[in-house]
Formats: structure tokens, sequence, C-alpha cells
């Protein structure tokens, strides 16, 4: 065992910084074989491995690494399935550094396994492999579930249903799947043929979506009621915040939605081909620290931006987004002006953004979420310019479905209230997961949510009693991650 | 899903669809809109559901070709399918017996004010409705307005057709005449439902107004059709699209309208310029 240890974490290949701040295509190559099988030779395939609780849908991490390790690649990609449906996603997407990889054991005297990428990698040789296989499905329970969402969660209760034999079908707003993973994240680190590529998957599962449903207004949840034995909502946490300050509505003002949205669901990078215009930018300030402030920034940098300014009000440290997503900008050449906050934003006669009025902060003693707060220096504010302003400091909850359905609570903010053990609502039969529950989160806590979910709904709909002790550890944890 | 039944031309820019499409069919109501994808590279555009048939499972949709996308849309033919349309979104118009309304409709506003005065007739109103147009052969749907009110009045801008002037005009002498109006209800160009605005102030007449901004989702997720209405930021496509007419700032909503304008040209012109010497769809 002792002998491994002196073998490096595997660098992935990734695009030339230079080179690819011009373009939208994804920035890391991937493993090849050979790099995949020396990272996985790291592992000590522990017998008792901490990975597995950390990930927070429970993968038998140490068991699809071996396979990666004896060259059975395929084989690793159906041990991932087997936990989670969205391997090629999850393994580029993950906070892998704060779930699996910061308990590996190996990374107590060096760097962890890279076990993000021995995923992305597995995921990755199946799909382009064609070897994509269908696992054993439970015989048809004749029980319908309906699933408001194509997200993450909504994705992973609908592959989970399925697989139990339930009829499942998808209600999705959007034309396209995926939700925050097509609208949201850009080409360039999670590209749109492999969400694609992992949604088709689930719908070989037998999983049926129906898109352009805005539920709530095209039918109530009610009315999905009467069609369905259970219906789960994972709605995600769509109502972009603004600052709340002078100036918001000038043209060239975006929130991180409206504008990864045009550049990612619609195209809007490949505008005239596509028709979804966006702004052409010459300064860009992006308002906020987390991975999706991270995202608007590189997608300016992109679009063909000059400069491009990250403006966060605490220091580096409190950034809420990614070492290696905050590493990426970096090196791409986005500014970072940290300890500041805008005040105002300035505009011409014509109603667009021309500057931005910010003030210096300074870190005083730990708020409620742990972290310093900001406080503004007196007398230092100054102007920058600026032409174009995303803001991107996370999302509330989308107020629709609360609106439209009689007898569901939620918390003070809006989000749906769900149990932690079971994800129901105060509506039987009616059960939530994701950003919609717990807040803007990430990807992965999403699908843990779903999972849990898909559980108890298999639960209620066959009329299993609930277990007597949950060995599920509530997961909810608050965090602007995505 | 989705298909054209019926297409009519209305005037030369405005043109009317009939679309298969049951279930917004049962679930519209009066003042809710639409948004469509005319195909696979097309813009989200938001578009108000002139009327809507349970029964057969169809919509009407009524738009004008000012852009690129409408332009595309204008040349499908019946059987031709949307590639999406969502709906219905936005809340509906609130409707009881309020007394007297009266409907103002200019251009292609007249097109979502039919749903509207026709709700608010079955609700026992009398629905007073005033359609505007540039000039006689712009003015749309003039038959069934006046089935859907109890009275029409019509103006054209250069007097081809009713009383020569703005709905505004006909509004006023209105009011000279001493009618007695509980609402007033506009939907058009911005410019007009600010002086329509700017009248019904004067005499305190509450009056609420429709707005179509730029969208991208319609669902509350993007921000894009915000508008600041009694000095506070609201989204049209979750809050509105209908708001008290008096506190909303239109001379911020005409500046939004124009944030696209150049990409809209290149668009337009890019679509002008093959249409011309290819012929499409």
């Amino acid at each position: 065992m002792a002998k491994k240890e002196k073998i490096p974490r595997q660098a992935m290949p990734e695009q030339n910084p230079d080179v690819r701040r011009k373009n939208f295509t994804e920035v890391p190559f991937g493993y090849t074989p050979e790099l995949a099988q020396i990272e996985a030779s790291r592992c000590l395939f522990c017998k008792k491995p901490k990975c597995i609780d950390g990930c927070p849908v429970n993968i038998d991490i140490p068991a699809f690494i071996r396979l990666i390790k004896d060259g059975d690649f395929i084989g690793a990609a159906h041990k991932l399935k087997e936990e989670n449906a969205l391997p090629a996603i999850c393994g580029r997407v993950c906070p892998q550094e704060e779930q699996c990889e910061i308990v590996c054991v190996t990374g107590i005297k060096t760097e962890p396994v890279a076990i993000g990428r021995l995923e992305r990698f597995a995921a990755d040789y199946e799909r382009e492999h064609g070897e994509i296989v269908i696992p054993e499905m439970e015989p048809p329970t004749g029980k319908s579930v309906g699933i408001v969402g194509c997200g993450p969660a909504g994705l992973t209760v609908a592959g989970e249903l399925a697989k139990l034999g339930h009829s499942v079908t998808i209600y999705e707003a959007l034309h396209q799947p995926g939700g925050v993973l097509m609208y949201g994240i850009p080409e360039f680190r999670l590209p749109k043929a492999i969400v694609e590529s992992e949604v088709d998957y689930v719908k070989q599962l037998g999983v049926q979506i129906i898109y352009n449903a805005v539920i709530g207004r095209y039918m109530t949840i009610d009315e999905l009621m009467e069609d369905h034995d259970s219906v789960f909502l994972g709605t995600g946490a769509g109502l972009p915040y603004f600052m709340n300050i002078p100036g918001e509505n000038f043209n060239g003002v975006y929130s991180a939605n409206e504008y990864l949205t045009r550049s990612n669901l619609m195209r809007a990078y490949r505008f005239p081909e596509y028709d979804t215009p966006i702004i052409e930018s010459k300064k860009v300030a992006v308002l906020g620290g987390g991975n999706v402030a991270m995202d608007a920034a590189r997608t300016a940098l992109r679009l063909g931006a000059d400069e491009v300014t990250v403006v966060y009000r605490r220091s580096r440290k409190e950034m809420p987004a990614r070492d290696e997503e905050i590493h990426h900008a970096e090196e791409e050449g986005i500014n970072f002006q940290l300890l500041t906050n805008p005040t105002e934003l300035l505009g011409d006669e014509e109603g667009w953004v021309t500057g931005m009025r910010c003030i210096r902060m300074e870190l005083g003693a730990p708020d409620s979420s742990g972290r310093r707060r900001p406080i503004p220096i007196e007398g230092s504010e100054y102007i920058i310019e600026v032409d174009t302003v995303v803001v991107s400091i996370g999302n509330g909850a989308n107020p629709l479905i609360p609106q439209t359905t009689p007898g569901l609570d939620t918390n003070k903010w809006g989000n749906i209230l769900a149990d932690a053990k079971t994800a129901v609502t105060s509506i039987p039969g009616v059960y939530a997961g994701g950003d919609i529950v717990i807040g803007a989160a990430t990807v992965i806590l999403a699908m843990g949510a779903g999972k849990i979910a898909a559980a108890a709904m298999h639960r209620y709909m066959m009329g299993i009693p609930e277990p007597v002790e949950e060995k599920e550890e509530e997961k909810e944890e608050v965090k602007e991650k995505k | 899903m989705n298909r054209i039944i019926t297409k009519k031309i209305l005037s030369q820019d405005v043109k009317e669809f009939v679309i298969e499409s049951p279930r917004i069919a049962t679930a519209r109501h009066a003042g809710q809109f639409v948004i469509v994808r005319a195909n696979d590279t097309g813009e989200r555009i938001p578009l108000t559901i002139a009327d809507a048939n349970p029964e057969a499972g169809t919509i009407t949709l009524i738009f004008q070709e000012v852009g690129k996308s409408t332009m595309l849309m204008g040349t499908f033919k019946e059987g031709d399918e949307f590639k999406d349309v969502v709906g219905p979104l936005g809340k509906p118009t609130h409707i009881e017996k309020f007394g007297t309304v009266v409907c103002m409709g200019g251009g292609i506003g007249v097109a979502p004010m039919h749903p509207i005065s026709e709700a608010m007739k079955a609700a026992g109103n009398r629905v007073i409705t005033i359609i505007g147009a540039r000039s006689k052969d712009l003015l749309i749907m003039e038959n069934r307005m006046k089935a859907a009110s109890t009275e029409l009045h019509i103006s054209t801008d250069d007097g081809s057709y009713g009383v020569h002037g703005f709905v505004t005009d006909i509004l006023q002498s209105l009011i000279d005449k001493g009618e007695k109006i509980d609402l007033a209800v506009a939907i058009g160009p911005v410019p007009m439902m600010g002086a329509v605005c700017k009248l019904t102030k004067k005499y305190d007449l509450p009056t609420v107004v429709s707005l179509n901004p730029i969208m991208v989702d319609g669902t509350g997720m993007c921000g894009a059709c915000r508008v600041t209405v009694a000095g506070k930021t609201q989204f049209v496509c979750v809050d509105g699209p209908e708001f008290d007419g008096h506190q909303v700032d239109f001379v911020e909503l005409v500046k939004r309208q124009r944030a696209y304008l150049p990409q809209e040209r290149i668009s337009r012109e890019a679509f002008q310029h093959h249409e011309g010497c290819c012929s499409e769809k």
C-alpha cells in the first residue's frame, strides 16, 4: 500500500488559457485511459471508505475506481450509474473537494484521489464508446408519477422511480431538458451534448418529458394529482435577486440567469445564426462571488469583452465559488475587485449603464453564516466605468407554484417546506427537493434530495411503511453554490 | 402540437393564426399570454392570446411583423407548426363587475384587448371599447370587438376611418359628455398607454395597462422583463402583465424596449436579404 503514495495526483490536460478565453469549447480535455489508470492506482481501497459517506448520492467510489484501475472502464460507468444517473455531469460540476475528496484517506499525507476526474472519465468513456446499457428494471407497478422540473433533482427522481417500475412523466417549463444544467452552466464547463446524452439515458429508462409546461399555469398541482399517484416538485430556485440599488433597470444590466440563459440555452453566442441577441460589451462587471458569477464572467470574456471584473464584497477566502473555477477565471484574465460593494449604477440619457459607484469594505466579526461580515469603509467610494453589469448574487424561490397551490406550506423566503427524511410537503403525495426547498445550492445536493424523495415516494405509492430508524442523516446544507 | 389551423392576413403586417393548443385553450384566462419560438434557432417572444376555443382546442394569436422572428412567423402557412408554444403565462385580468369599463386598444394592442372586453362584458359591465390605428387599413378586429363590447368607438391617426385622432381624444370626449367611468384598461404601444394614463390620472380614473416588454423565459427566472411600478422593480411575466397604469415608469420602459435595436436590425436585414434571394418555408 505504501508504495503507491509516491504517484502524484494526476492533472487533467486542458485548453491553454489564451486560446480558451476566446472559445466556448470545454476547458479540460479529461483523462486519457492511461492517466485514469494511474490516478485510479492511487486509491487505497479503504475497508471503511469515508468517500462514500461524503457523497450526497452514496456512490460506491472505491468499487468504480477499482474497475478503472483494472481497465474495465465500461464496468466503472455502470457501477456509477447504480447510484447516479448523471455521472458525466457530476464529474464536472460537483464540488468534490468538499464532499468525497475532502475525506479521502490518501489526501491526509498527499493530495486526495481525483474522484471527480475519474467519475467524469468513466462516464465519458461509456458515452464515447456507445455502450450505454439500460440496467435491469423492476416490473411495472401501475403507479404513475408526475415530476415538475427537468433539472438535477427531477431527473434523479425520474431515473430512480422508473427503475422501480413506475410510469414517470416530467413537466418542464422550458423547451429543453436539464434545467440549470442547460440554461445556467456554460458550454465550456458542461457541454450541452453531455447533458442531452445523460437526459437521453433517463428517457431510455422509460421517462417521458413534456416541454413548455409551466406548472401552476399550464396545469395546477391539483390537476397533476388527478393524473398521477404522487408528484415531485423540483422547480429550482428560479427568481433572481438584484442588489436593490439605484440604476438596476438601466439597459446593459442583467441578472446572471438572463445573461447565461441567453448565451447557453438560447445560444446567443452564435447570434445571428441563432436569433436571441446579447449585448456586445467592452467593460463588464459581474457582481457576486459564487460559481455562477465565475460562469458569467468567463462567458462575458468569450463573448468578446475587453475587460471583465468580478466585484465581490468579501475577500477571496470567503468567495463561495469553487477554487478550481476561481483559478480558471484568473488564468483567463478576469479581474477581481474584492472587498468592494456597488452602491449605485450610473447611466446615460438613453438609459444605458455607464458606470458603477462602489465602496471599499473591510471584514468585521463573523455573521450568522460564519463568514466575517463586510463593513463599508466610509469615504472610500469610487466609480468604475462599465457598459454591462451582471448581477449574480443568488436566487430566491419562484412563487408560481406556491401561489397557485392552496395548502402548500412555504417558509418566509418562499421555499417549499419538505420533510428532511422523506421530502414530503404539507400535501400528502406531493414531495419536493432541490433548490426550491433548500435555497440555491449544488447540483449534487439537489440529486441527493431527489434520491431521498424517490425512496419515500416509492414507499408511499406501494403502501410500504416508513422505516422506523432512518439511516440517512440530514444533508441539508445551504450554500451559495450550484 | 402547435399546428397552424387557419391563417388570416388582417392588414399588411398583421397576421392571425389559429393554433392547435388544447391545454392552453382550456387553461387560459383573459389577460394572459404565451411565449412562442418559431424554430430551432428561434428566440422566445411573448404574444398575447387574442381568443381561444376550448371545444376546438385552439388559441388565436395575432401579431405584427416588426422583426426577424415575427417576419419568419408571417411566412408560416396553414399546417405548419410552431416549434414551441408556452403558456398560458402571466396573471389573468382581474374581472369583476365594476360598472362602466372603457377598454382601449391601440394598433396590435386590440388583439389582447378582445378577451378582456369579452370577459368584462360577461361579468355584467357596460363595456365601452375604443380601438385605434394609424389608418383604416391597419385597424383590426372591428367586428369582433363590436360583438365583445356594449359600445364601440374607432379612431385613426390620419382620419381615414372613425374619429380623426387618438383613442385618448375619444376618451376625453366621453369624459366631457359626463360618462361615469369606473375603470379604464389600455393596451397598445407604450406611448399610447402613457398618453391614456396621463389623461385618466387627471380625473383619478383607475387605469390598468398590460405590458409587453422583452422577455426570455417568461417564468420569473431571468428578469429581462423588469419594469418599475410605484418605484419598485416588478417582473412583468409573473407579477403582471397588468399593472396600475398610474404607477408604471413608461419612460424607462420605452428605453428598455430599445435595448437590442442594433441586433434586431442585423437579424431583420439578414432575413430580408435571404427572403429576397431564396424562398424559405
